[in-house]
């Protein structure tokens, strides 16, 4: 940090006095023992979230993340530790204690220490939620309760949540300058129970991203609230979804969840680079139907998912992970780049300056292709068409995924018909994008509210897709 | 224990003191401070060091019937003054809520039960020390067959934590706790089918964890158990579930029993308090004070003396999981179940959870089955908790004649919660404590395989 410009916009130097000499000792005691690579990260989070639930503003919650980690890698060897402060008589500690792991691993590359800001804003929020009134937060809780309310008259219970948070971070590492950024996040999300004749159902809709309030001119909360309403009303009348294998059709947006599950993980360079994927090693080869090209793009503006740069400092990029059915390239860290012998792709993130940074997705969306979502329908006699999902897990080893369809329909002779609860699609990753066979024209990202956890860390992330058929994935519903 | 921070007793009492000088009508305060130690070694070598310092100081301050809540980890007297003033200025803003309030003075009644929660022995081992024990972990789970031919790495970690009570009609307590765990995670080939699997320890005392070579055995023998598995026709047959997956379904049921869930009326349980929700072999428990629970605690997250509680008896729903809040709302008593996340809000939940066991063996439950599924592994989110739907991924073993006969995956069983639980036919007498809520083996009398 010597320029001027960090020194002063800074949170770390302004509120808590660190300096670049302060940076610098970091690095000093955390190659102590040597080591190949050091980084500080520093974290200073406000976050808010306000309930509203019978009609009130039930719960209202606000909290302050503050912190430091510091990180050694020495080979393929990771030293880390935190401490919850940005004092530096508690940070000091921790980066001789993550040092300890290099154990005489030979002198270091000297840390150099110019400034750079983060290099572009994609999310110039104009002013974060966070920092606003509550007034007009109120409002939006209030207009989608009213909304929702207003919908049907068997809407019995609706939540409605905001959350918003900035956080300030700056990476420090012995790579690359100081990198300082303030990344502001907001989810809205509406949940609706409805009820009839003892039977209940549970619809949930939401949207946000590292925006501001202007979000909500194009979303309204009324939207999100009717949405959620219709979908809990839906399910009231659906039937048991049927089970076994059939050819199932994914709306846009959303359902790209697909892609995050069945190939996203497995093409994490730390999973890849240990030999732990179903994906290790396949480099080159078709892992996909010639339709499909899927990337992972950081750089988006005001999406959930995106990032100025990642956790490490890295700038985010776009990154074609299959091109036209062929693998391309895994999403790597610092670390996994290091060892491969490659540039970091952006994607090394962390839930907090408690952990170390790994490979993360950042948003994983499949290209358009060449079929409009009508034609697409009308090739299906007998299928699932799966507009909305709760969430999904894979596992990166033998490949096999799942996600949970909460809103979807019957496909019978080329028409959507009856509405269907309680289906679950199962696949094998490596397997399931050869049987993709036709890909919408109509591409399009999830409204903002998807987060990822690996290994006990949660993240912010995209998914999209345009309407997609696959020619044969297992259901797993009730119907025989 | 922890070095740093000497007093936290009287950090919470000045802080709830700070809330009632600046308007407050009531306050508490919750402090909850840690240190962490993990390992992981992949492949014989150390892949891993890390050390966490985790320190929050949570707030719950009331206007009268109005509450606002926060949490910091910054302690500075200047940052938590300005934190409570924001946070009574937030419980002025919100709704005005007949249920709200801090308990009150009867449920402090009880005196604090003795427990032992804190056991020195992990703290006192020097890193190298852990580092062997996370190494002879991965060793035992990767030396015992040739088709383990790589591994994710196996891990031990420690923890200790002090957690602080006070409140403004003069409760003031706290406890220390510790625990430690192990785990290995090996990967196993044959035939091109690569497979992962892990096994973990965990207790709040060193001296009585599974030792690192019992845990590795286990990981591996779960790992190769895998291989060759494959997907099976769609059909309709009795499942049994192994209790770590009867661990994993016992979650959903201490989620849809917690008083936050049934005041928003999100529960398939709304409303069936005395009635019969599961089949007679069906008891359920959480026990706050269970000794050597990981869950167990001499008071809950409002600073209320544990207890014991009867969720299910006999398939009777006979309570629910209450806090003080859903208490009152639901017109009952608080169950002394008030967890809280230190970053968000407190809600009613388990302590430690847990089916009791049944008097037949595992074998005779699977040797019962003529045609079947033994569920080792779920995955996914398929189970909504307001309908009771469920629908996972599962992997495990086909039975067939009563014996375990071929590794199945890439399926799911689908069914409803409601319909699973009286449906449950036999309990094992295999109860594990494998984390704070766990079960033994259950056999569910029918759901739909969905599979090739």
């Amino acid at each position: 940090m010597t320029s001027g410009k960090t020194e002063q916009t800074s949170i770390f130097a302004d509120r808590f006095g660190v300096t670049l000499q302060d940076l610098d000792r970091l690095l000093s005691a955390a190659f102590t023992k040597g080591g190949d690579y050091a980084d500080v990260y520093l974290e200073y989070r406000t976050r808010e979230m306000l309930a509203l639930e019978e009609g009130m503003l039930k719960s209202a919650t606000k909290s302050i993340f503050q912190g430091a980690g510091v990180r050694v890698i020495a080979g393929d060897k990771t030293g880390y530790a935190s401490a919850d402060s940005l004092e530096m008589s508690e940070i000091l500690p921790a980066a001789t204690m993550a040092g300890t792991i290099a154990l005489n691993a030979g002198p270091s590359s000297r840390p150099h220490s110019a400034n750079r800001g983060s290099p572009r804003n994609l999310y110039p929020a104009v002013q974060p939620l966070v920092n606003l009134d509550l007034a007009p937060k109120l409002h939006l809780l209030e207009e989608a309760n009213g909304a929702a309310r207003a919908y049907d008259a068997r809407i019995a219970e609706v939540r409605v949540v905001l959350a918003n948070e900035l956080k300030h971070v700056l990476v420090y590492s012995s790579e690359n300058p100081a990198v300082y950024d303030v990344q502001p996040l907001t989810v809205f999300q509406v949940s609706c129970i409805a009820g009839m004749d003892g039977e209940r159902q549970i619809g949930i809709k939401g949207g946000g991203g590292r925006v501001g309030l202007e979000f909500f001119e194009a979303k309204p909360p009324s939207y999100f609230a009717r949405n959620a309403a219709r979908q809990a009303v839906l399910l009231l009348s659906a039937r048991e979804a049927p089970a076994g294998p059939m050819p199932v059709v994914l709306g846009p947006g959303w359902p790209g969840i697909l892609l995050h599950e069945a190939v996203g993980h497995g093409l994490e360079a730390d999973f890849n680079r240990k030999n732990l994927s179903a994906f290790s090693g396949r480099i080159g080869q078709r892992v996909a139907s010639e339709l499909c090209s899927v990337v992972d793009d950081g750089t988006l503006p005001g999406r959930r998912g995106s990032l100025n740069v990642d956790d490490e400092g890295n700038p985010t990029s776009r990154t074609v992970l299959i091109e036209n059915g062929i693998l391309r390239h895994y999403m790597q860290d610092a670390l996994s780049a290091r060892l491969a012998g490659t540039a970091p792709t952006g994607n090394g993130r962390r839930e907090s300056y408690a952990f170390a940074p790994m490979p993360r997705m950042t948003n994983t969306f499949m290209l358009p292709g060449a079929n409009s979502p009508e034609e697409i329908i009308r090739s299906v006699d007998m299928g699932l068409y799966a507009v909305d999902f709760g969430g999904g897990q894979v596992d990166i080893t033998n490949g096999k995924f799942v996600f949970s369809a909460s809103e979807a329909y019957l496909i019978e002779g080329g028409r959507i018909t009856a509405p269907v609860k309680g289906a679950t699609l199962i696949g094998n990753g490596p397997e399931v994008l050869t049987r993709v066979t036709m890909v919408g024209n109509d591409l399009a990202l999830d409204e903002g509210l998807g987060t990822c956890n690996k290994d006990g860390q949660s993240v912010a992330v995209g998914v999209g897709t345009p309407t997609l058929k696959i020619g044969e994935i297992t259901v797993g519903g009730t119907r025989r | 224990m922890i070095p740093g921070m000497q007093d936290r007793k009287e950090l919470a009492r000045s802080t709830v003191d700070e809330a009632m000088r600046v308007g407050a009508s009531a306050a508490e305060v919750l402090i909850n401070d840690g240190l962490e130690f993990s390992t992981i070694v992949r492949l014989g070598a150390v892949e891993k060091l890390a050390q966490t310092r985790s320190r929050r100081l949570g707030m719950r301050i009331f206007n009268g019937k109005r509450c606002a809540i926060s949490s910091t980890s910054d302690f500075s007297a200047s940052s938590l003054h300005q934190m409570v003033c924001d946070t009574r200025n937030m419980a002025r803003a919100t709704g005005e809520d007949s249920a709200s309030g801090i308990p009150s003075m009867d449920l402090y009644a009880r005196a604090l039960p003795e427990l032992r929660l804190y056991f020195p022995a992990a703290g006192s081992l020097a890193a190298e020390q852990k580092i062997e024990l996370a190494r002879s972990c991965e060793d035992a789970s990767r030396h015992c067959d040739p088709r383990i031919n790589n591994s994710q790495g196996a891990g031990f970690s420690d923890s200790v934590a002090t957690v602080t009570y006070a409140n403004s009609i003069g409760v003031c307590a706290d406890y220390d706790k510790s625990v430690c765990s192990l785990f290995a995670t090996p990967l196993a080939e044959s035939n091109g089918q690569k497979q992962r699997d892990y096994w973990l320890a965990t207790h709040p005392d060193l001296t009585r964890l599974q030792s690192p070579r019992e845990v590795g055995a286990e990981a591996a023998r779960r790992v190769l158990r895998r291989l060759g598995a494959r997907s099976v026709a769609t059909c309709s047959v009795p499942v049994v579930f192994d209790p770590r997956t009867a661990a994993a379904l016992l979650k959903h049921i201490a989620d849809a029993a917690s008083g936050t869930a049934l005041v928003r009326r999100a529960s398939f349980l709304v409303d069936k308090l005395g009635s019969q929700v599961a089949s007679p072999w069906v008891t359920i428990c959480d026990d706050a004070l269970l000794p050597y629970g990981l869950g167990s605690r001499p008071f809950d997250a409002e600073g209320i003396p544990s207890q014991s509680t009867t969720v299910i008896r006999a398939g009777v729903l006979e309570s629910y999981l209450l806090d003080s809040y859903s208490a009152r709302k639901l017109g009952r008593r608080s169950t002394a179940n008030s967890n809280r996340p230190l970053h968000g809000a407190p809600a009613a939940g388990p302590s430690n959870f847990y089916l009791k066991p049944g008097n037949v063996t595992p074998g005779e439950i699977i040797g019962a089955v003529k045609n079947g599924l033994y569920v080792t592994e779920l995955i996914g989110f398929g189970v909504n908790l307001v309908s009771g739907n469920f629908s996972q991924g599962a992997a495990g073993l086909w039975i067939n004649g009563g014996h375990l006969s071929f590794p199945v995956q890439e399926i799911t069983i689908a069914g409803n919660l409601r319909d699973m639980l009286t449906s449950i036919e036999a309990v094992g007498n295999d109860l594990l404590s494998l984390g704070e809520i766990f079960a033994p083996t259950l056999l569910i009398g029918r759901m739909v395989v969905s599979g090739s």
